[in-house]
Order: structure tokens, then C-alpha cells, then sequence
């Protein structure tokens, strides 16, 4: 999950077989080849036959296109989606706990409401908040709380579409 | 009828044209050794598992279909390994079967359980555990279908010891349903006409063959289409043979082909690495640029627009940056651009590349290969020089890894595509003589000789009685210096001539071993020695194994240090 220093981030889509052993494939040829990912998510498709696998990874034009190729390579890969080539949205879901008393529910509500959060569990001291979007909205929920005190995060990891054709 | 999963596996075999297994049984298989009897399929019995996979690996190099291995689970399946990561990283089509424990045992920590498709994975094309003796048929279709097709290699396929028992009706599927398989062999017209324009400009054209052209069956349209075009050759090691580096006349008299190179790279030869260096146009053909090819990467051919013909996308602008990429079979890409060449013939051909061939010409002869043999003591060189000269290049020859390899290499000339067979990806010392056994099996009358070390042979030293005991008269040859030889070179030029553990002074008798093993045994310790030594082995139809007590510190040139660029060559 390191950063790499050269390159930015870009996200791929990969259709693979719903099959065991296959993830670690996809993962065991980026920690193999050097390439690195900064997340990941899979789950079955609408056909329970394959499943669609959500990463981001790092590094230069020609890095992309090798990993591109060599996903392609494998044999339970059945189509990459490289999302460099085309328009697409990409939405990540965080459940973010916060502590939560007298003097700060009230902020924490506000901030909820401005990113159209839901606040999913109540305790007498902590919100467990959940909110989608893409990088930049989760990452300034995460800011503002982050000065409430935030006491634990869970991410999905991105997932990611293509733009429907507008014509 | 129902079969058993174990019978299933033969009858498998049998459709694929499977006619001979290498392998070594165990608790996990024998439910297969059991059938084994009743099936026309023969059987070498190896002594280790390393072997069984390089001997299925030199049979499939050999022969050009898919060789085989049977192996237990645990350190049987392990045991495979370095066999199948040297098949993987040269592309060579096998299909290796392993035992497992029983599927409720899987995860257990059983005994002799090993995860092997976890452990195999980077270094097959595909594996399978195969659950259920539902799956079996289609799998080991799938298994040798991805073996042979697009750019081959190993195929793994784990077999748990409950499956091998279970009974079903047996059916064989008609064809492979793989959605995420479809290698391009089919070249694109667009980038052949591409590649043709950039031939028509180019003046100093240089053709690089790599493995892919051996693999693709493409030596003749190799051939063609550097006559077309009058481009000299040159090939990486996997491709030596591919393209003929001597010539017949009508005579008889064998002589240099002009328009051959030799190999390039780390130890390739002076012309070859000149004309790369110096091309205003490099056509790679099935070759990847590996690092002891390009040297020093921004260094390598950096005045020639480069074409790269290669059925593996990813290995196209993988080290070096094509310009015109051909994805494709090397086969369906030559004869394409032939086609293209001969409707639109290049005018004044032969005018246009005088200058250059004679600059080629100029470089082969100031530093041609070279070596001297003087007084009694034995050249390396010199030995293969005169292995190649008594069987007049008429041998299948595999090579261990290291000097002995290189010197094959570049003394032994190769004019036919699948008669070198050696190592090198992985560069896997002990390659050679289960190699040579597994080329020996399919061609049981051809002469089979394994250029080999002091250091490689006694890493796979155990086969020797599996040559013998299956009456596989394969020769080998050790060039003895006493030294792990091309460690110590480095030794000596980058490391202050520090070696350590690169001498081998304890070794063997090598006379005697064979002759503990039913072989026999020869020795030559002066130079006058070598050629009947070579006589003698050539006309005893048992493998023999020939002891060359060579020059200890002889060193492997030209050399282009780590790093450098090619054209940077330590010259003797």
C-alpha cells in the first residue's frame, strides 16, 4: 500500500471469473511485479458467475500499461475496464466513528447533514457515521471530524463506472 | 461406464497424444501408479522431481509438444519447482500434475500437504485444484490447451488423493469455454505496412530473433524474410538455431553464413552488439529484451526505430519503448511481412546495404570469437569447438548453466531451430542432462550432448542412472575447472579477485562415478586427448560421460559488464 513517488493514481476495473483463488492472482501479480495498490474491492457481479474487482494503484504511463497487459494476461481475468481512457464516476463508502458528547453532537449533526451522512449508530458517547462519495468528499468529512476526535475508520475502497454514452 | 478419477486422468492423457510421462510416485498418486500398467503411456522414473520436470521441459523443447510430469504432494510437488519456473520464464509447454491430500485434509497441515498452487502461481501460466471428479476432464483439457496455445507454458494441476478415487461417467469436453483466454496470433495489417514502410527507409537494418521464433516453428520465414530485405541476424541464446549460423556449398564446405551475427548481449559477439548499437532500424522478432541482452537499457540500439513482433502483449515496451509494435504468432507476422515485401520489392537492395554489410564484414573480422589453443592444456572452447566438428553439428545439445553454456553458445554452431535447449530465463544450473535424458526419449537415435560444468552436473548428477537404466545414451561433456567458473569471472574482473567459495578443487572422480552408474566414463587432461575422448563417447551407444580437464581460469569473451552498454565490450 506504499505511495509511489513517480506517477499518479489511477483507478482500473477488472472483470474476473467468481472462482477461488482468483483475487490472490490479481494480487499476487502486483506485489510479484513491484506494482503497487492503494485499494482494492471486489464483489459478485449481476452474473454470480464473475465478480468485478475495484483498484487504485500508482506509477507512470508505461507501469499503467503494464499492469493493464498483465491483468489482461491472466487467465480468470476476463475484461479490464481501464478507466484512463473514458469519463466515469467512482464512489467510496466510510463508516466513521466519532466521539460525541454535549458541547459537539450538535457540530457532528451539522457536518452529517451537509454531506448528506447518515448517522447509523448512537451511543452515549460515540456516532458511527456513514457517508459515500468520491476521494475529496470523504476526505473532508474525515477532516472535520478529524478535529471532533475520531476513534475509528472503515473504508470500502473505491468502486468505479463508466459514464453512460450520452447519445 | 464409470471411471475413477485415476483412470480419467489417463484417459485424458491419452486423447491429448500424451505418450510419455516423467515422474516419481507417492502416497498422494498412487491410485495413478495403480492404472499406470493398463495404459499405453510410457513411464521414465526419475530419481528427483527437479528432474522429472526439466526432462519433460528438454522433451517439450525437443519435440515442440507438451511434456509431462507426475509427482507426489509436499516435497514431491516442491521438489518441481525450479523445473517449472525455468519451463515458465522460457515458455515452454508442459502440464505438470501433482498429488494432494485428500480435499478434507486441505488445509490441515497434513502430512506431506503443501499449498502447491499458492507456491506455483507466479511461475505457471495457470494452475488448478482440481475439488471435484467432475472438474478433472475439463481441466486437463483446459491444462494442455493453455500449455500449447499462445505463448506456451507450464501448466500446473493439483490432484487431491480423494478425487483420484471418485467415480464418475467419463466424458472428454470437445472444446475449451475459457472467457478470459484469447492470445492475438492473428498480426495486424495496419502495423505490417507500418513495419514495411520503416523497412524502405531504413539503411542499416538489424534483425534480433529471440525464443519466439523456435516456438512459432518460424525459422524458415526467418530466413526469408532477411533475404527480402537483406538484414543481417542476430539471436538471443533461446533463439540460436533458429536461424542458420553456418552454410553448406554444393561441396560440402561449411563456412560462416555472412548474413549471421551471432548472439548478442552480455556475451555475444562483437559484430552482433556493433550492429545493434549502430541500426537505424531493429527488428525484434519473439524476443524480450531481456536485461543480458540489452545491457544497460537506455544504451541499447539508441539510434534504430525499433518493431517488436512478440505474441505477449505485456512483453511488448516492457524494458525498452517500441515504436512500431506487432502484436501476433511470430509465424502469421513473418509471413506477412513477406507478403508485403515481395508485392513491393525494396529497390536496389543489395546496392543500398553494401555499406553496410561491409561495416559488419569490418567488425567480424577485428575481433571475430577467438580463443587460443596452445600446448597441452585444454580450451574450454576447443572442446565444444571439436564436439560441434566431430558430429558435424548433427546433435541435439542442452547446456547447464553458466561458462559452459555461454561457450556452446558461441562455439557450437546452431543451424536448426530446436537443437539448443537450455536455461535461459531462469539460468537454472543442473538443467542439463535430465534436459538431455527428456530430448534422448523422444528422439531415442539422435546424439544427444549435454555441455556441462564441474559445478552443474552434480546438481542433477542423480539422473545419470535414469539415462542408464533406460538405456538413454546421451554424452555428456564436462568442461572441469575446478571452479564455479562464471562466478569466479566476475570474481576476478569486479571483485578483486576475491574467490570465495567459487573452488571446486574437492569434486568427484567423475571417471569412476559414471562407472558407478552402469555409464561410462572418459577423461581427457591433454589437449591431443580431447578428439578421440569425443570419438570414443560418439561411438559407445551408453550414455557416457566425458571429463575435460580444462583450462581453470579461462574467462567467457566478449563481456559486457553489468550496467554498460552493449557496445562496451571487454574483449578478451
Amino acid at each position: 500500500m506504499n505511495m509511489h513517488s513517480n506517477g499518479q493514481k489511477h483507478t482500473i476495473g477488472v472483470v474476473v471469473e467468481n472462482r477461488p483463488g482468483v483475487l490472490s492472482r490479481v494480487a499476487g501479480l502486483f506485489s510479484g511485479r513491484g506494482f503497487n495498490i492503494e485499494c482494492l474491492t471486489v464483489a459478485e457481479t449481476i452474473d454470480p458467475g464473475q465478480s468485478r474487482i475495484t483498484l487504485v494503484t500508482s506509477g507512470d504511463q508505461q507501469v499503467l500499461e503494464q499492469i493493464v497487459k498483465q491483468l489482461n494476461k491472466l487467465i480468470n481475468v476476463i475484461k479490464v475496464i481501464d478507466f484512463r481512457e473514458m469519463e466515469f464516476v467512482n464512489r467510496e463508502m466510510a463508516l466513521i466513528k466519532v466521539r460525541a458528547d454535549q458541547q459537539t453532537r450538535a457540530e457532528i449533526l451539522r457536518i452529517v447533514d451537509i454531506f448528506r451522512a447518515k448517522v447509523v449508530d448512537v451511543s452515549p458517547h460515540f456516532y458511527t457515521i456513514e457517508v459515500t462519495g468520491d476521494d475529496g468528499k470523504i476526505a473532508a468529512i474525515l477532516e472535520l471530524l478529524g478535529q471532533l476526535g475520531i476513534t475509528e475508520v472503515a473504508r470500502t475502497g473505491k468502486v468505479a463506472m463508466a459514464r453512460a454514452k450520452k447519445h | 461406464m464409470k471411471l475413477k478419477g485415476a483412470q480419467i486422468f489417463f484417459e485424458c492423457l491419452q486423447k491429448e497424444g500424451v505418450e510419455v510421462i516423467f515422474g516419481f510416485p507417492g502416497g498422494a498418486v498412487i491410485d495413478i501408479y495403480h492404472e499406470l500398467p493398463k495404459y499405453d503411456i510410457r513411464h521414465i522414473l526419475v530419481r528427483h522431481e527437479q528432474g522429472a520436470a526439466h526432462m519433460a521441459d528438454g522433451y517439450a523443447r525437443a519435440t515442440g509438444k507438451v511434456g509431462v510430469c507426475l509427482v507426489t504432494s509436499g516435497p514431491g510437488a516442491t521438489n518441481t519447482v525450479t523445473g517449472i519456473a525455468t519451463a515458465y520464464m522460457d515458455s515452454v509447454p508442459m502440464v505438470i500434475f501433482t498429488g494432494q491430500v485428500p480435499t478434507a485434509l486441505i488445509g490441515n497441515d497434513a502430512f506431506q500437504e503443501v499449498d502447491i498452487v499458492g507456491i506455483s502461481r507466479p511461475c505457471t501460466k495457470h494452475n488448478y485444484l482440481v475439488k471435484h471428479v467432475d472438474d478433472l476432464a475439463t481441466v486437463i483439457k483446459e491444462a494442455f490447451f493453455l500449455a500449447r496455445t499462445g505463448r506456451p507454458g507450464p501448466v500446473l494441476v493439483d490432484l487431491p488423493k480423494d478425487v483420484l478415487g471418485a467415480q464418475i461417467e467419463f466424458r472428454y469436453p470437445k472444446k475449451v469455454e475459457l472467457k478470459g483466454y484469447r492470445p492475438t496470433l492473428d498480426a495486424h495489417l495496419g502495423q505490417i505496412k507500418r513495419a514495411h514502410q520503416a523497412i524502405k527507409k531504413s539503411k542499416r537494418p538489424v534483425i534480433y530473433a529471440g525464443g519466439g521464433v523456435i516456438i512459432a516453428e518460424a525459422g524458415e520465414e526467418l530466413a526469408r524474410f532477411a533475404e527480402l530485405i537483406q538484414a543481417p541476424v542476430t539471436t538471443t541464446l533461446m533463439g540460436l538455431g533458429s536461424f542458420p549460423a553456418m552454410l553448406e556449398d554444393p561441396t560440402g564446405r561449411k563456412e560462416l553464413n555472412p548474413w549471421w551475427l551471432g548472439m548478442l548481449g552480455m556475451h555475444g559477439t562483437f559484430r552482433a552488439n556493433m550492429a545493434v548499437s549502430n541500426a537505424d532500424l531493429l527488428i525484434a522478432v519473439g524476443a524480450r529484451f531481456d536485461d543480458r541482452v540489452t545491457g544497460k537499457v537506455s544504451g541499447f540500439a539508441p539510434k534504430a526505430k525499433i518493431i517488436h513482433v512478440d505474441v505477449d502483449p505485456t512483453s511488448i515496451s516492457k524494458n525498452v519503448v517500441v515504436d512500431i509494435p506487432i502484436v501476433g504468432d511470430c509465424k502469421n507476422a513473418l509471413q506477412k511481412l513477406i507478403q508485403v515485401c515481395e508485392k513491393e520489392p525494396l529497390e536496389d537492395i543489395e546496392q543500398a546495404r553494401s555499406a553496410w554489410m561491409e561495416q559488419i564484414r569490418q567488425w567480424r573480422e577485428t575481433y571475430p570469437l577467438a580463443y587460443k589453443q596452445e600446448g597441452d592444456i585444454i580450451k574450454p572452447q576447443y572442446v565444444v569447438e571439436k564436439l560441434y566438428e566431430l558430429c558435424n553439428g548433427n546433435a541435439i545439445v542442452t547446456t547447464e548453466v553458466g561458462q559452459n553454456q555461454m561457450w556452446a553458445a558461441q562455439y557450437f554452431h546452431f543451424n536448426k531451430p530446436r537443437t539448443l535447449l537450455t536455461s535461459g530465463g531462469l539460468g537454472t544450473m543442473g538443467y542439463g542432462l535430465p534436459a538431455a535424458i527428456g530430448a534422448q526419449v523422444a528422439f531415442p537415435d539422435r546424439l544427444v550432448i549435454d555441455i556441462a560444468g564441474d559445478g552443474s552436473i552434480q546438481m542433477n548428477i542423480q539422473e545419470l542412472i535414469t539415462a542408464v537404466c533406460n538405456c538413454l545414451p546421451v554424452k555428456v561433456a564436462i568442461l572441469n575447472n575446478r571452479y564455479l567458473g562464471m562466478v569466479r569471472q566476475w570474481q576476478e574482473l569486479f571483485y578483486d579477485k576475491n574467490y570465495c567459495a567459487t573452488c571446486l578443487d574437492a569434486a568427484p572422480d567423475f571417471v569412476k562415478l559414471a562407472d558407478a552408474y552402469g555409464a561410462v566414463g572418459l577423461r581427457a587432461t591433454r589437449a591431443e586427448e580431447v578428439e578421440p575422448v569425443i570419438r570414443e563417447a560418439f561411438s559407445i551407444k551408453k550414455p557416457v560421460l566425458m571429463e575435460f580437464v580444462v583450462a581453470q581460469e579461462e574467462g567467457v569473451y566478449p563481456m559486457v559488464p553489468a550496467g554498460k552498454n552493449i557496445s562496451e565490450m571487454l574483449l578478451v
